[in-house]
């Protein structure tokens, strides 16, 4: 299912965005940079890493740090019984994992309806994302991944 | 690209490579007929492959340098400096064009008028040098064939207006070679050299680390079931993989020098353009290694190599100034040393000042004032490898470019390499690199803790120790750290755990201690289990925990899960106990090192309660072990106490007389042993092990104390062991074999500026049958010396104030007179380069400080062949 692209204007071009939940918020990231989007993987913790990285998985022998998303965005930590989601982001030549609670469709925006991020927004939030989208029912936040991997991840 | 083409470039770039060292090889040794003939084939071969591929811009100035070569070749001409720097010129631009050619596939446009005039000076310098020009060559061949008739110029023996010089000695007419030496030289290659891309060989080795995976996985799958058929295949795969696995690793080792050949260049134009004189001398060009890390380390090389030649070595004014010969040199050493490559790169230039960077550092707030007082020599060098720390100005005197030392750092640390440097003002300058071999597959040890697997790399690894429930009382808690008593040392030990905040839900029975080595020093890594070892590949940890110190990588075992590979050098900085502190940390120790003089070094020290009111203190080097004996294992014999030790009776002295040694359960004893003997000091109770100076601020009356210092700013009394070895053996120095002791005494002249360390080793070497006098500074030594002091062995300390060890030295070898004194040195600078400047230095011998033993073994083997022949 694709949202129809809520855009004011008709010549903007349309991106598209593979959608993830964290509690009940929808994040997206551009589908470009999504390699692929996996279960439940085994993770080898890295002690004395900071508190999000999860650790490493091994994905067919490649070597892919998680992050567990809540973490660095300081929500509250997910409940154990519920699901984890692995969504595999390539960025300048290096895997990473964002463990998330559940994984959406892949949805076109158009890019004249990507609005400011609301400076009311937590500051980490705030960086961590580029935009944000209004649909009919919910506010999608567009995820800046550059900036995301920027963030302290120690909280 | 056409094949030929690209045929032409790669086998172009590689012969240029070379000549650019076979010129300055030229340069300096004009009468050397090898590099001359190199040069000359290599420009020979270009211009004749030109030819063939219509390339006449680049024939045009191949054939002008070709034919100034020839002349040199021939004798006509000489070689100079201006002549070699128009070879070389004509060398960058042809370099030039085949870049270019490499992008566009065609000649860039322009012309090298300039270069070929440059080059005709030397040609019409000569007379009758000029040769035909690749055209007029070729019109000369197609007429010939087009008019059999003999050309004039082959049948006419002296026809000097056509003829090329040199044309009898071999056939170096242009056209005829283009045909025959290109092919010639291919079937040369295909014989036993296969060009392959550098991408493929980085995709084997990728697939190979996999297949070495997938081998582990098999390997434990089998090893569960003795019985099954897959036993023997697998095991015949594991062999084939580990055969494939090595040879596909030595697929991407080359030998060192291909990163050295830029460098002659470098130094030659350096040299130049700043009118010194300096020889580079390469050593161990053919040392192999992993072709990743030869490019990592290419440019912080050649980085290392100018800074040599623009700021250490000076001009020949300069040079000689300083009583130096007027030509300076860089020595470029590489060799294997256990699984490590060794690269030093050190000049006879004029040093680093180390106050100058004592000021910058200061200057730039990296230390305060105080503490850079106190901070040696070697740990105010290590601020040049601060970010930003530039050392062109202020410290070298020379203004260029950047120097950058934190790069190279920075550099040679990510491919898990080290860098020292070491420097003499005045005299020189070492940089000593340490490199892993390769970086993609290692041999590590897994070890278990708290639950969680790791790899510990080999290298780094001296010995396991297991620890049982009865050996646990090896284990020393002393103040908070634990130490272990491994043979006759006293090991620090890093639990694992601890180090990484793991939790452990239960304590193991048994422990097992991975003694690792990093540098000078040695400690132990607690783990609770030791698996395995494994051939592992080594995969980059990502850049968020790439900070963390203690892992040198991850990597991914048999059953496809991830461990992380320990970094021992890492682990040792993060436990605080490596020797190599960073110049950072030193910058926070600040406040302990206020307190320190500039010339004493601290010592780690333990201190006991012996029942006096001050607390008992001893260095922790004389110590060969704390035991503790229950009352009864006392004897009491022959009017002394012993007990029974290791196979044999070891006498036990209170260190208090008024102390009574059975009147407590079990009682604490510190064993000293010199190598012969050994007694244990009874004593009420071991206090603590810190580190501090040994500064002796008033000697002692009571015997068996050396003398007072303050330590932790508590009055300490420090005990003299060698007055207790003596009471314990009364008659040993009787039993001293010190040849025909009636004829000749050997004299010991000790110079040290610590008292402590004269009053710890003047009584040793006494006993040992010498006859030992002492000095407090190089000053005093020499003064002893030029006043007619006799002495056969002179044992000196190198960091003192006034006149250090090594000057004390030199001030001694050059000084006739003195010439059968053999000199021993005695530091905790213990690096090959600190023995390097010592042995250059004068000295016979460089010893580590602190081990009287090795200090007597050593003055009495130098004096051996004298007591022999008297």
């Amino acid at each position: 299912m694709t949202y129809p692209a809520s855009g004011r204007g008709s010549t903007a071009t349309l991106s598209e965005y593979v959608t993830f939940r964290l509690a009940n918020q929808w994040l997206g990231i551009p589908v470009d940079m999504v390699q692929e989007v996996l279960m439940a993987q085994r993770i080898a913790r890295v002690p004395m890493a900071p508190t999000a990285i999860a650790g490493f998985l091994n994905l067919r022998g490649q070597i892919v740090t998680a992050i567990d998303v809540r973490s660095t965005l300081a929500l509250p930590a997910r409940d154990p019984s519920d699901g984890v989601m692995n969504v595999v982001v390539r960025q300048d030549g290096e895997l990473f994992a964002f463990m998330v609670d559940d994984v959406g469709d892949v949805v076109a925006v158009n890019d004249d309806a990507l609005e400011v991020t609301p400076a009311t927004l937590d500051a980490r939030w705030r960086t961590a994302c580029q935009g944000i989208v209004r649909r009919d029912d919910d506010l999608l936040l567009i995820l800046d991944v550059q900036a995301f991997l920027r963030l302290d991840h120690t909280a | 690209m056409d094949d030929l083409l690209r045929d032409f470039l790669m086998e172009s770039a590689e012969n240029l490579g070379r000549l650019d060292n076979d010129l300055v090889d030229l340069e300096r040794r004009p009468d050397d007929p090898t590099p001359l003939h190199s040069v000359f084939r290599t420009i020979h071969t270009i211009k004749g492959t030109c030819g063939f591929l219509g390339l006449s811009r680049l024939e045009l100035l191949a054939h002008s340098a070709e034919s100034v070569l020839d002349l040199l070749r021939s004798g006509r001409l000489q070689v100079r400096d201006s002549l070699i720097s128009d070879v070389l010129a004509s060398v960058d631009r042809i370099k030039h064009i085949l870049d270019v050619l490499e992008q566009t596939e065609a000649e860039p446009d322009g012309t090298d008028a300039d270069i070929v005039a440059r080059l005709d000076v030397w040609l019409d310098s000569v007379p009758d040098a000029r040769r035909p020009t690749p055209f007029e060559a070729i019109a000369a061949i197609s007429s010939y064939a087009e008019e059999t008739p003999v050309p004039e110029r082959q049948s006419v023996t002296p026809a000097p207006a056509v003829a090329p010089v040199g044309a009898e000695s071999d056939n170096t007419s242009p056209a005829v070679d283009a045909t025959d030496a290109g092919p010639d030289h291919r079937t040369h290659l295909a014989d036993s050299t296969l060009r392959v891309g550098v991408g493929l060989l980085d995709e084997l080795m990728n697939l190979v680390g996999e297949l070495a995976l997938s081998r582990n996985q098999l390997i434990q799958l089998a090893g569960a079931n003795e019985q099954s058929e897959f036993v023997n295949p697998v095991q015949h795969l594991n062999r084939v993989t580990t055969d494939l696995l090595d040879a596909v690793l030595r697929t991407r080792m080359q030998p060192i020098g291909n990163a050295w050949t830029k460098l002659p260049r470098v130094v030659r134009d350096l040299a130049a353009a700043s009118g010194k004189q300096i020889t580079l001398s390469m050593h161990g060009a053919e040392t192999e290694l992993d072709r990743q890390i030869l490019q990592a380390i290419q440019d912080p090389l050649t980085h290392m190599i100018r800074n040599s030649a623009d700021h250490g070595v000076e001009t020949p004014e300069a040079r000689r100034a300083s009583g130096k010969t007027d030509g300076g040199t860089i020595r470029l050493v590489a060799r294997h040393e256990g699984g490590h490559v060794i690269i030093e790169i050190s000049d006879d230039g004029r040093g680093i000042n180390v106050d100058s960077v004592r000021r910058k550092a200061i200057e730039r707030g990296l230390v305060r004032a105080d503490a850079a007082a106190a901070l040696t020599d070697a740990q105010v060098l290590r601020f040049i490898f601060e970010p930003g720390f530039s050392t062109a100005d202020k410290v070298t005197n020379v203004s260029g470019r950047g120097v950058g030392m934190d790069v190279v750092r920075s550099n040679i640390e990510a491919i898990g390499g080290s860098v020292e440097l070491h420097s003499e003002h005045g005299r020189g300058t070492t940089v000593r690199i340490r490199i892993p071999l390769t970086l993609a597959i290692i041999s590590a040890l897994l070890v278990g803790t708290a639950g969680e697997t790791f790899a510990v790399p080999q290298i780094g690894i001296v010995e396991l120790v297991r620890v049982t429930e009865e050996q646990r009382h090896l284990v020393e808690l002393v103040h908070g750290a634990q130490f272990y008593r491994l043979r006759d040392t006293l090991l620090p030990l890093v639990p694992l755990h601890t180090l990484l905040r793991l939790e452990t839900t239960s304590p193991s029975e048994t422990s097992s201690i991975v003694v690792c080595q990093v540098g000078d020093t040695r400690f132990g890594l607690v783990v609770d289990e030791v698996f395995d070892t494994a051939e592992i590949v080594v995969k980059p940890i990502g850049r968020l925990v790439k900070h963390l110190q203690a892992y040198a990588g991850c990597t991914i075992t048999g059953d496809g899960r991830v461990i992380m590979i320990l970094d021992p050098a890492g682990v040792a900085s993060m436990a605080t106990i490596s020797s190599r502190s960073s110049a950072e940390r030193d910058a926070q120790e600040e406040a302990e090192a206020a307190r320190r003089t500039a010339d004493d070094a601290t010592e780690t020290v333990l201190l006991f309660d012996a029942g006096y009111e001050a607390l008992q203190a001893v260095p922790l080097a004389v110590v060969a072990r704390l035991e503790e004996f229950a009352a009864d294992a006392f004897e009491q014999a022959d009017g002394q106490y012993l007990v029974q030790y290791r196979g044999s009776l070891m006498p036990i002295l209170p260190a208090n007389p008024a102390m009574q040694l059975t009147a407590v359960p079990s009682r604490p004893v510190i064993v000293f042993s010199d190598g012969q003997r050994t007694i244990g000091l009874a004593v009420e109770a071991i206090r603590d092990i810190v580190e501090d100076q040994l500064r002796i601020e008033r000697r002692a009356q009571r015997p068996g104390v050396l003398g007072v210092c303050v330590i932790d700013g508590r009055a300490t009394e420090v005990i003299d062991t060698d007055h207790f070895l003596r009471t314990a053996f009364p008659d040993w120095h009787r039993h001293v074999p010190s040849g025909d002791a009636a004829t000749h005494v050997p004299h010991v002249l000790l110079v040290d500026d610590s008292r402590f360390f004269l009053g710890l080793l003047a009584p040793a070497l006494r006993t040992a049958g010498f006859s030992v006098s002492t000095a407090t500074s190089g000053d005093a030594a020499l003064a002893r010396l030029d006043a007619g002091e006799r002495v056969d062995v002179l044992v000196s300390d190198i960091e003192m104030a006034g006149l250090d060890g090594y000057s004390l030295a030199r001030a001694i070898r050059t000084r006739p007179q003195h010439r059968a004194v053999r000199l021993v040195a005695l530091t905790t600078r213990n690096s090959a380069e600190d023995r390097a400047l010592g042995v250059s230095a004068g000295f016979d011998q460089y010893l580590p400080k602190y081990d009287r033993d090795t200090v007597v073994a050593t003055v009495r083997n130098l004096l051996a062949p004298e007591q022999a022949a008297a």
